[in-house]
């Protein structure tokens, strides 16, 4: 659950990127599609190559849906409605690669959590405290359960 | 046997070399405990866990980060036989500690982290798959031994 401390830190921390969020969003992506290459398997028609475009314009958009639900943190599942249901009935991305670390099943495995938060500890350093860390972790879980809320 | 390239056998050296085992291995454990407070479950006689500012100066939490990052270190000197160098603590975190191995899982994704804030750009996308990988195996490791 997302206290008043945390959803304060997750703003402070978005506002702290300056504009860097479409360089974060390919980051993000990037690094996935390197640590973890299952994950490569939903983007057969992209150009994975380094400095691609459509990496870039993806992570973009994956940024800016993060974005919007950061200012709706007290509704996640009304900000994130359609997405979610683009998630559920279109594209089935299993859950497992965006589910973060507390969600507790035999795969809980957290790909785009862990390389969102990879970017973000690069660039913030020793900003990226376990207070930050924590409160984002939290953040990147609630926001995967409401993206496969409609899976079944 | 985890196949290793030799570029990915220099990533791991050359930013262990410049990690601090005891700094780090305390930042890690501190934040496992911080960002998923259900560990603190394997901890009861570890004092004041009661706040982040607590977690982080506990000096129960900091020597035993330091023993869990000192052992990690005994597996990058033994690459080729991951297996083998934790059969004996996959067996005591199994049967004499009774820890899930997914906390091996948490506690790998968290030391990536730690890394990432501490080595800030130089931890490469190519610095992190590596990672990620080895932190993989290990957590692989020390569940093996698990009946």
């Amino acid at each position: 659950m997302l206290t008043a401390e945390d959803k304060k830190l997750i703003q402070q921390t978005w506002g702290k990127l300056g504009g860097a969020e479409e360089e974060i969003g390919a980051e993000a992506l990037w690094r996935m599609f390197h640590s973890y290459p299952p994950t490569k398997t939903y983007f057969p028609h992209f150009d994975l190559s380094p400095g691609s475009d459509q990496i870039r314009c993806h992570g973009k958009k994956v940024v800016a849906a993060l974005g919007n639900a950061i200012k709706n943190l007290d509704n996640l599942s009304q900000a994130l409605s359609e997405l979610s249901n683009l998630h559920a009935y279109n594209l089935r991305v299993d859950p497992v690669n965006f589910k973060a670390s507390r969600e507790r099943d035999g795969n809980g495995d957290r790909f785009l959590s862990q390389c969102l938060q990879v970017v973000l500890a690069t660039r913030l350093g020793k900003e990226y405290s376990p207070e930050v860390h924590s409160a984002v972790d939290k953040f990147m879980s609630a926001v995967a359960s409401v993206l496969a809320e409609k899976y079944r | 046997m985890v196949h290793w390239s030799a570029e990915e056998k220099q990533l791991i050296a050359s930013v262990w070399a410049k990690v601090n085992v005891e700094q780090c291995g305390a930042e890690a454990l501190a934040r496992l405990l911080i960002v998923y407070p259900w560990t603190q479950r394997f901890f009861d006689n570890f004092g004041n866990l009661s706040s982040p500012t607590a977690i982080v100066g506990n000096p129960k939490v900091r020597a035993h980060g330091k023993k869990v990052l000192t052992s990690f270190g005994e597996a990058i000197k033994n690459l080729d036989n991951l297996k083998g160098t934790y059969s004996k603590l996959s067996e005591l975190h199994c049967e004499k500690l009774h820890v899930d191995p997914e906390n091996f899982r948490l506690l790998g994704d968290i030391l990536v982290i730690v890394l990432a804030a501490h080595f800030t750009k130089d931890f490469t996308p190519a610095c992190q798959a590596t990672w990620q990988k080895l932190v993989g195996v290990v957590a692989h490791a020390l569940a093996h031994k698990y009946h």
